[in-house]
């Protein structure tokens, strides 16, 4: 393919003799071949692109769009679009709220006004439903009066400041929904009510469990990297073998080989009674200690090789020299040698910060209900609750807390070994 | 190397160092050898001590339609996903490395964003963008989808293997009178080609263990092995999950030794040249 290329890329230099100068036709030859070359990137990032970015930026799209009033009553909205909103409107919004109201009943239409006006205040789903079950007016009868017949709301301010505040095209609820806001009759940022306040304890949780499992990988890790950086390289490779091993291994092999070790009757269990340091079985799985433990087993590759490939380039002259000037063994390790670790140190933690982050499969099977991290409640809002919405918003945060450490992990530790990391 | 006239303190150290790493290992690896065991235990209990020998599990999982019909579901989506990546991929890795225009790293930073795009995110997506489309619980969607999870893999490797490749060998080829085609075939693709199949690996190890998204796309009837592991885990979990999984690590442990085999042999390639 890249020799197809490469020679008719070579060949096309135009005649000699044309008038034109060599540089130019030089310039003319390169840009075609930089064409031809950049049409075998086409096929793929057309893929990317259709299949992957746009879904993700329609997603994102979802979490700020508020289409129910917007798209069902978009008569009464441009009637209220020069109301002053100190008083109810006149009979022209009322009129026109009936009819949009009386097309919109019996189709999912109404649901959805009903739906979207309960979320500014509840109670108006029920006026809306009752409203529209009465409909349509008497063509005979103002509006306004009718209306006010059926529900005295109709006639106050609030119910109408409501309607417009609902109106627009774009909404930032949902993402205030995302980090426990709200917005309130006045248009101000507060606190969510009480019992929807749990999204920030959340992302929290999320942040809490990832630095926890990091932490550890970086500890059982790093001994790992050093004794292998250290080996020749017949022995490290062979120590690689049980670091590989485990990292080609399926996920869902390890979750369910954890679930036989930390069962009640599991081996663990047995040999911690065996010893006698408990009496009876302990609780190792569906709570914190099991998901860390598989998490750790499972991220634990992903700290060892960048580590690895950072400690394999560090030359052992500096310790030596350390050494040999006089200065305590401990102390050369913690001032010569530990510093040159760092970027592998910043390399294994991020990535295995950022995959943390995201996890869904380990804590769902190894965790009980306090362990669900963010992905938990973007499949819960998506496949059991259908709120597309709250799904969109905490997909945002979540893709934009991933996307920063992976901006700092490219820009400043570049791409050692992110070829391993792979998509759990 | 342990000196023999080494301190009491650094020969602790020395074997200190060494238990530590033992035990950390061990971590890594005998959960991985615990179930293997218990695929071939006489009674339905997944737990030691066991109680005989059998093949009941394999044969459970040979003659059980749900497990044969995810059997089937990754052997046709894992190929043809992993074939789809690592064409799809080799071709832009061509056109990344020679080509150069504005917005090039943009452009590959894109290309990998699947590696990097939380999973959940990616199977949310997909799932409520291919539903009004009709690729949710299609196979067409299920392999793009698990095609674009792999392609990062694939860029990325074989990109960096064509970095390291020196283009003159294929103009030597050219004057020396072979025809693109066969230069392609006898000098480019020789040379490269370790990249693209361990690319290639990475993209079918991917998909052959992808659930997450798997979740959100497949209907019941394209329940792929990890989700029907998935399944049975949340459910019940009988040794048939044993069998299944030392299936999967003898899997694994081949990938694994064709890999090493690949670098070794790149290696050996790297030093005649020099």
């Amino acid at each position: 393919m890249s020799t197809a290329v490469d020679t008719s890329a070579a060949v096309p230099l135009p005649a000699e003799g044309d008038g034109t100068p060599l540089k130019k036709r030089l310039r003319r030859a390169e840009r075609r071949r930089n064409l031809l070359f950049g049409a075998l990137i086409l096929p793929l990032a057309l893929v990317v692109l259709v299949a992957f970015i746009w879904p993700i930026g329609s997603l994102l799209t979802i979490g700020v769009d508020n289409p129910e009033i917007h798209d069902n009553l978009p008569r009464t909205l441009a009637v209220l679009e020069d109301w002053n909103g100190s008083a109810p409107p006149d009979e022209a919004a009322f009129r026109a709220l009936a009819d949009e109201l009386a097309a919109a009943k019996g189709s999912p239409a109404i649901a959805a006004i009903a739906k979207r006006l309960n979320r500014e205040n509840a109670g108006y789903r029920s006026l809306v439903m009752k409203t529209a079950r009465k409909l349509p007016l008497d063509a005979a009868v103002p509006a306004r009066e009718a209306l006010v017949a059926i529900d005295a709301q109709w006639g106050e301010l609030a119910t109408w400041q409501a309607i417009h505040r609902a109106g627009g095209a774009l909404t930032p609820f949902y993402l205030l929904a995302a980090i426990d806001r709200a917005i309130d009759a006045d248009g101000d940022i507060v606190a969510a009510p009480e019992d929807e306040r749990i999204y920030v304890d959340v992302l929290l949780r999320t942040f809490w469990m990832s630095l926890i499992v990091t932490v550890c990988c970086l500890a059982l890790g790093f001994p790992v990297a050093y004794l292998m950086a250290s080996l020749s390289t017949r022995h490290s490779n062979m120590l690689m073998i049980f670091v590989l091993l485990p990292f080609w291994t399926s996920v869902l092999v390890r979750v369910a080989a954890w679930i036989v070790l930390l069962q009640n009757e599991g081996l663990v269990n047995r040999l911690l009674m065996w010893l006698g340091l408990t009496d009876s079985p302990l609780q190792l799985l569906f709570n914190r200690f099991g998901v860390y433990v598989a998490m750790v087993h499972i991220l634990l590759p992903f700290m060892v090789l960048p580590l690895y490939s950072v400690m394999k380039g560090i030359s052992p002259v500096y310790m030596r020299a350390a050494l040999s000037l006089g200065c305590p063994p401990f102390r050369s390790f913690w001032k010569i040698y530990f510093p040159q670790t760092l970027p592998g140190i910043g390399a294994g933690g991020l990535l295995v910060f950022i995959m943390c982050m995201g996890y869904y499969i380990t804590p769902a099977l190894l965790g009980g209900p306090k362990e669900q991290m963010l992905s938990y409640f973007i499949a819960f809002y998506t496949n059991q609750t259908i709120n597309w919405g709250m799904a969109a918003a905490l997909s945002a945060v979540l893709l934009a807390a991933t996307l920063l450490l992976y901006m700092v992990y490219a820009r400043y530790l570049g791409p050692t070994r992110v070829k391993y990391m792979k998509a759990r | 190397m342990l000196q023999p006239y080494a301190s009491p303190v650094e020969r602790a150290w020395y074997f200190g160092m060494r238990g530590l790493v033992g035990l950390i290992l061990a971590f890594l690896f005998l959960p991985i050898l615990v179930i293997v065991p218990l695929s071939f235990n006489a009674d339905s209990f997944l737990m030691y001590p066991m109680s005989g020998f059998s093949l009941r599990w394999y044969e459970e999982f040979a003659t059980s339609p749900a497990w044969r019909q995810a059997l089937m579901n990754s052997l046709i989506v894992s190929p043809l996903a992993t074939l789809l990546a690592m064409v799809l991929g080799t071709l832009a890795s061509i056109g990344l490395v020679r080509a150069d225009f504005p917005g090039k790293a943009l452009l590959t930073a894109v290309l990998i964003s699947p590696m990097v795009v939380p999973v959940v995110v990616i199977g949310v997506a997909m799932y409520i963008f291919f539903a009004p489309l009709g690729l949710t619980g299609s196979y067409t969607g299920l392999v793009l989808a698990h095609a674009i999870l792999g392609v990062p893999f694939v860029v990325t490797t074989v990109t960096a293997t064509l970095q390291g490749f020196d283009f003159n060998l294929v103009r030597a080829a050219s004057s020396l009178g072979a025809n693109p085609v066969t230069t392609f075939f006898r000098v480019t693709l020789p040379m490269v080609a370790p990249g693209i199949i361990s690319g290639g690996l990475f993209a079918f190890a991917t998909s052959f263990d992808e659930v997450v998204v798997t979740l959100f796309l497949a209907s019941p009837e394209q329940a792929t092995l990890p989700r029907q592991m998935f399944a049975g885990i949340r459910e019940n979990i009988s040794p048939t999950i044993a069998a299944v999984a030392t299936i999967l690590i003898v899997l694994s442990t081949l990938m694994l030794m064709t890999l090493e085999w690949l670098r070794r042999r790149a290696e050996r390639m790297r030093g005649a040249r020099r």
